[in-house]
C-alpha cells in the first residue's frame, strides 16, 4: 500500500530522495524550539478561523440601523461593518466561537513569536549562518504588529476608532511627508472616507496574510537549509556534528500534538473566556472616548510610550515641524526594531566573531549579550507597563502624575542597574561552571593517576584530596 | 453501552492483528539493516492512545450535537468546550504516541557544508564572463538604472488616487461659523442656563455632519473671575461658558474625561482629559496643556448667546483641530 504510493509519486516526480531526506532531518530536542512552531500553529489556527470570518463580515462604513438579539443597541444607528460582527457573535451559530478564538490566536500568536524571539536573542542563533533567518523573523513580527492592528480595527467599534483615530495620528505626525501619507492612506482626513475600511479589510485577510505566509515560507526553508542549531546536550553535538531526532518517527507525533494542543488551547479560550466583546464598547463615534481604554497587549508597549513622552512639538515660532505622536508612536518602534536588527552586525564588530556558529551559547556563555538583552527588555517592559498607569490609579489610587514622572525616571535608570547586574550574575555562573569544569578535570587526572600508580603503591584514595572547593 | 464496548473490543482486535504481522514482517531484518532503530512493543501505551482518540472522537461528535441543539444554554461555552477537548485529546494521544509508541532515537549528522567556495567563484565567474562583451558597463548601468527609476516611479504614480495627498488644506477643515448654533446629538439647541458647573456637554454645529474631526466640542461652565484666557479671547466666554474642541490635539481621540476638584483649595483645577493618552488640557486658560504629551493646546470655540439665550459659534476655532502634523500652523482654521 505504502510502497505503492512511493512509487506512484517517485515515478511521476523524483521525490523519493527528497522524501527520504526529509522523513531523517532531524530536530534536537529541547523545550525552547517549540515557541516558533506554537508560532506557526497560531497562524494555522488565524487563517482557518479568519476564513469562517471573512464570509459573515461586511466591510462597510455605510450607516445602518441595528435590530438584533442584543437589545441595549436596538435601534442605535451604526456601520454595516460593526452590526455584522455583533450579528455574528448572536446570531450565527458558533460564530462568537470562531471570533473569540482567532481574536485569542492573534495574541497568542504574537506572544509566542515576542517569546522565540528573546529566545533565539538570548543563545546567539542569530549568528551566521543564520542572519537572513533572524531578518526575516524580525521584519514578520512587525508584519505581524500591523496585522493584528488592522484586524481590530476592521470592526468600527469605539475602540477600533480610537485606535485608528491614534494610527492617523501617528501617520500624521511623520516628519515632511506626514499629512500627505495619511490623507492617501486614509483616503482623506479621519474620519470620514469610508473608502479606508475596505483598504483595511483587503490588508487585513489579504496582502499581510499573504505577506506573512511567504515569510513564514522564507524563514522555514532557510531553517531547514542551514539545519537547527542545538544545545551542548549530547556529547557528540558540535559545530559540526548536529544531534536529533528524526521527523519521522520520532518527532512528527509530537509536532502535530503540540499543533492540536495549541488548537485546544485557543478553542478552550475562545469558547470560554470572553474577549473584545465590541457590543459593550459600541459604535465608533468621534465625539466618543471611553476610560481604560486599553489595546490588545502587544500594542501596550506602544501606548505607554505615547504616554510617557513629554508634552512638546518640535517647532519653529509657530510653525510645527515634528509634532509629538512621531516620538513614541513611530520613533520608538522604528529604534526598537534597529536595535534587534542591528546587533548581530553590533556584536561581531564588539566580538570580533565572524565565525560559523551551530552550537548555542546559554545566556551565561556570552555576559555582554545577555546583559544588553535584559536592559532593552527592560526598557521595553517599563514602558509596556507605564501604559496602564491608568488602571493603577483606577484600582489603587495611585496619582497618575507621579507614577508618569516615576516612569519617566525609571526607564532610563532601571535598564542601566539591569545591565550590570546581569553581566555579573553571568560572569558568576560561568565562573563557577568553569571551577566545576577544572574540578572534574582534575578528579579525572587523579583517578587516572590512581590507576596508574595503584599497581606500584597502596594510596587510598588519591582522588578525594583535590576535589573542587 | 454494550455495543461501544463491542466497538471498542473490535478495534483492539483489529490493532492486535496488524501489531503482530508487523512483528512477523519486521523479526526477519537484522537491527544493523534497518534505517529506524528497533525497540519492544509497549501494548499499555497502545491501549491509552486508543482510549484518548476515542474520547477525542466523542468530544467532537457532542460539538456537532451541541451545534445542532438551537436553545441550548452557553452556546458558545459548550461548544468551545467540546472542541477543544476533542483536540486537546487527540493532542494527548500524539503526544503519547510520540513519546512511548514510536522510538525516538537520537541521531547524529553532520551539518550541511558553511560553504562551497567553488560554486561561489562559479557564479562569479558566469556574471563576469558574461559580461566581456560590454564596453560601456557604467554608461549601460547608468542607463538601466534611469530606466529602472523611472519605470518605479511611474508605477507607483497611481498611487496618488488614493486620496487628496498633495493638497493638505482639508485637514484644516471645520463645520463652524460664526452664528452657527450648538446642538446635542439629537439636534435640540443648548441654552446658555442649561450648562451647569462641575460637569461638560458634548455639542454639535447645527445642520453640519457630526462625524467629522472639526464638528464636536465639549462645553463647560467656569466662574467667570477664574477664567484666564489668552489675550484677544475677550467675550469668547460669556457667563464663563467656553467650548473646545473635543478632539485631542495629541492623537485625535476624543476628550472624554473632565476633571473636577472636589475640594477646589487643595486639589488640582478643573481640567479637560483624553482617556487615550492622559493629556490634560486647563480650560479657564483657554486650553493650555497642563500634563500629558499634547504639544499644543486645544482649540477654543468663541461662544456667543443669542436673543433667545441659545449657545452660538462666535466664528470659528483659536488654531487648528485635531492632531498636528508638519507644517502645521498654529493660528489656522477653516
Amino acid at each position: 500500500m505504502i510502497r505503492r504510493a512511493v512509487r506512484f509519486l517517485d515515478q511521476r516526480s523524483g521525490a523519493a530522495p527528497l522524501l527520504r531526506k526529509a522523513l531523517r532531518y532531524l530536530f534536537p530536542d529541547h523545550w525552547s524550539f517549540l515557541l516558533g512552531e506554537v508560532a506557526l500553529y497560531a497562524f494555522i489556527v488565524l487563517v482557518a478561523t479568519g476564513v469562517y470570518l471573512t464570509l459573515f463580515f461586511e466591510p462597510s462604513l455605510a450607516k445602518t440601523t441595528y435590530h438584533g438579539t442584543y437589545a441595549p443597541l436596538e435601534g442605535v444607528s451604526v456601520s454595516e461593518a460593526y452590526k455584522s460582527v455583533v450579528d455574528l457573535s448572536f446570531d450565527v451559530k458558533a460564530g462568537l466561537l470562531l471570533r473569540q478564538t482567532h481574536h485569542w490566536a492573534a495574541d497568542v500568536f504574537v506572544a509566542s513569536i515576542v517569546l522565540h524571539v528573546m529566545r533565539i536573542f538570548f543563545t546567539g542563533a542569530f549568528r551566521k549562518p543564520r542572519g537572513i533567518t533572524y531578518f526575516v523573523g524580525l521584519l514578520m513580527l512587525f508584519t505581524t504588529l500591523l496585522e493584528g492592528y488592522l484586524g481590530y480595527s476592521i470592526v468600527d467599534d469605539l475602540l477600533s476608532g480610537m485606535g485608528l483615530a491614534i494610527g492617523y495620528g501617528v501617520a500624521l505626525s511623520i516628519p515632511f511627508v506626514g499629512a500627505n501619507l495619511a490623507l492617501l492612506i486614509w483616503g482623506g482626513p479621519y474620519p470620514g472616507a469610508p473608502v479606508f475600511e475596505s483598504r483595511m479589510y483587503i490588508g487585513h485577510v489579504f496582502l499581510f496574510p499573504i505577506l506573512i505566509g511567504t515569510l513564514i515560507a522564507v524563514h522555514l526553508a532557510l531553517v531547514a537549509s542551514r539545519h537547527h542549531t542545538q544545545f551542548r546536550m549530547d556529547r557528540r553535538a558540535s559545530q559540526r556534528t548536529l544531534v536529533g531526532v528524526p521527523m519521522f518517527p520520532g518527532q512528527t507525533p509530537r509536532s502535530l500534538g503540540l499543533m492540536l494542543a495549541v488548537a485546544a488551547v485557543l478553542f478552550l479560550l475562545g469558547g470560554l473566556i470572553q474577549i473584545n466583546p465590541i457590543w459593550l464598547w459600541g459604535p465608533y463615534e468621534v465625539a466618543q472616548g471611553t476610560n481604560g481604554a486599553q489595546p490588545d497587549w502587544y500594542l501596550g508597549w506602544l501606548i505607554g510610550a505615547l504616554r510617557l513622552v513629554p508634552g512638546f512639538d518640535l517647532r519653529i515660532g509657530d510653525y510645527t515641524l515634528v509634532p509629538n505622536p512621531f516620538w513614541g508612536g513611530a520613533l520608538f518602534p522604528l529604534i526598537v526594531l534597529a536595535v534587534l536588527a542591528l546587533f548581530p552586525w553590533a556584536e561581531r564588530r564588539m566580538t570580533g566573531d565572524h565565525g560559523f556558529h551551530n552550537l548555542l551559547d546559554r545566556p551565561r556563555d556570552a555576559p555582554g549579550r545577555t546583559a544588553f538583552g535584559a536592559a532593552f527588555m527592560t526598557w521595553i517592559l517599563l514602558i509596556f507597563v507605564s501604559g496602564s498607569a491608568d488602571r493603577a490609579t483606577v484600582f489603587f489610587g495611585a496619582s497618575y502624575v507621579a507614577q508618569i514622572w516615576v516612569y519617566r525616571v525609571a526607564v532610563w535608570v532601571v535598564p542601566v542597574v539591569v545591565f550590570f547586574v546581569t553581566r555579573s550574575i553571568c560572569r558568576a555562573l560561568a565562573r563557577s561552571d568553569e571551577i566545576e569544569e577544572d574540578a572534574e578535570q582534575a578528579e579525572e587526572e587523579a583517578r587516572a593517576a590512581a590507576r596508574r600508580s595503584r599497581p606500584q603503591a597502596a594510596v587510598a584514595t588519591p582522588g578525594e584530596g583535590t576535589r573542587g572547593p | 453501552m454494550r455495543q461501544l464496548r463491542a466497538l471498542v473490543i473490535a478495534l483492539l482486535g483489529v490493532l492486535r492483528l496488524r501489531r503482530t504481522a508487523k512483528e512477523q514482517q519486521h523479526s526477519s531484518k537484522g537491527d544493523d539493516e534497518r534505517i529506524v532503530a528497533s525497540a519492544p512493543p509497549n501494548r499499555g501505551s497502545e491501549l491509552v492512545v486508543v482510549a484518548l482518540l476515542l474520547a477525542a472522537a466523542v468530544c467532537a461528535v457532542a460539538f456537532i450535537v451541541f451545534y445542532a441543539i438551537d436553545d441550548l444554554p452557553s452556546h458558545t461555552q459548550l461548544l468551545g468546550l467540546s472542541f477543544g477537548l476533542a483536540l486537546a485529546f487527540a493532542a494527548a494521544a500524539l503526544i503519547v504516541t510520540g513519546h512511548r509508541l514510536v522510538v525516538s532515537e537520537e541521531i547524529a549528522e553532520e551539518y550541511p557544508e558553511p560553504e562551497e567556495p567553488e560554486e561561489q567563484e562559479a557564479v562569479v565567474e558566469i556574471v563576469h564572463e558574461s559580461g566581456d562583451r560590454l564596453t560601456r558597463k557604467r554608461l549601460l548601468g547608468a542607463a538601466a538604472g534611469a530606466a529602472g527609476t523611472a519605470i518605479g516611479l511611474a508605477a507607483i504614480t497611481p498611487a496618488a488616487s488614493l486620496g487628496p495627498g498633495i493638497e493638505t488644506k482639508s485637514l484644516y477643515d471645520t463645520p463652524w461659523r460664526r452664528g452657527r448654533r450648538l446642538v446635542d446629538d439629537k439636534g435640540k439647541a443648548y441654552a446658555a442656563t442649561e450648562i451647569e458647573q462641575g460637569t461638560f456637554y458634548t455639542a454639535f454645529p447645527e445642520n453640519a455632519k457630526p462625524d467629522t474631526i472639526g464638528a464636536p466640542v465639549v462645553v463647560v461652565r467656569l466662574d467667570p473671575a477664574a477664567l484666564q484666557l489668552p489675550a484677544g479671547r475677550s467675550g469668547w466666554a460669556p457667563q464663563g461658558i467656553m467650548a473646545f474642541s473635543k478632539v485631542c490635539t495629541h492623537a485625535g481621540c476624543a476628550i472624554a474625561l473632565y476633571r473636577k476638584p472636589l475640594f477646589p483649595p487643595v486639589q488640582p483645577r478643573p481640567a479637560l482629559l483624553c482617556p487615550c493618552h492622559y493629556s490634560t488640557f486647563d480650560p479657564a486658560k483657554g486650553g493650555e496643556v497642563i500634563f500629558g504629551p499634547a504639544g499644543r493646546p486645544l482649540p477654543q470655540l468663541p461662544l456667543t448667546v443669542d436673543g433667545r439665550g441659545e449657545l452660538r459659534a462666535g466664528g470659528n476655532f483659536s488654531g487648528p483641530v485635531g492632531p498636528s502634523w508638519w507644517g502645521v500652523r498654529e493660528d489656522q482654521a477653516s
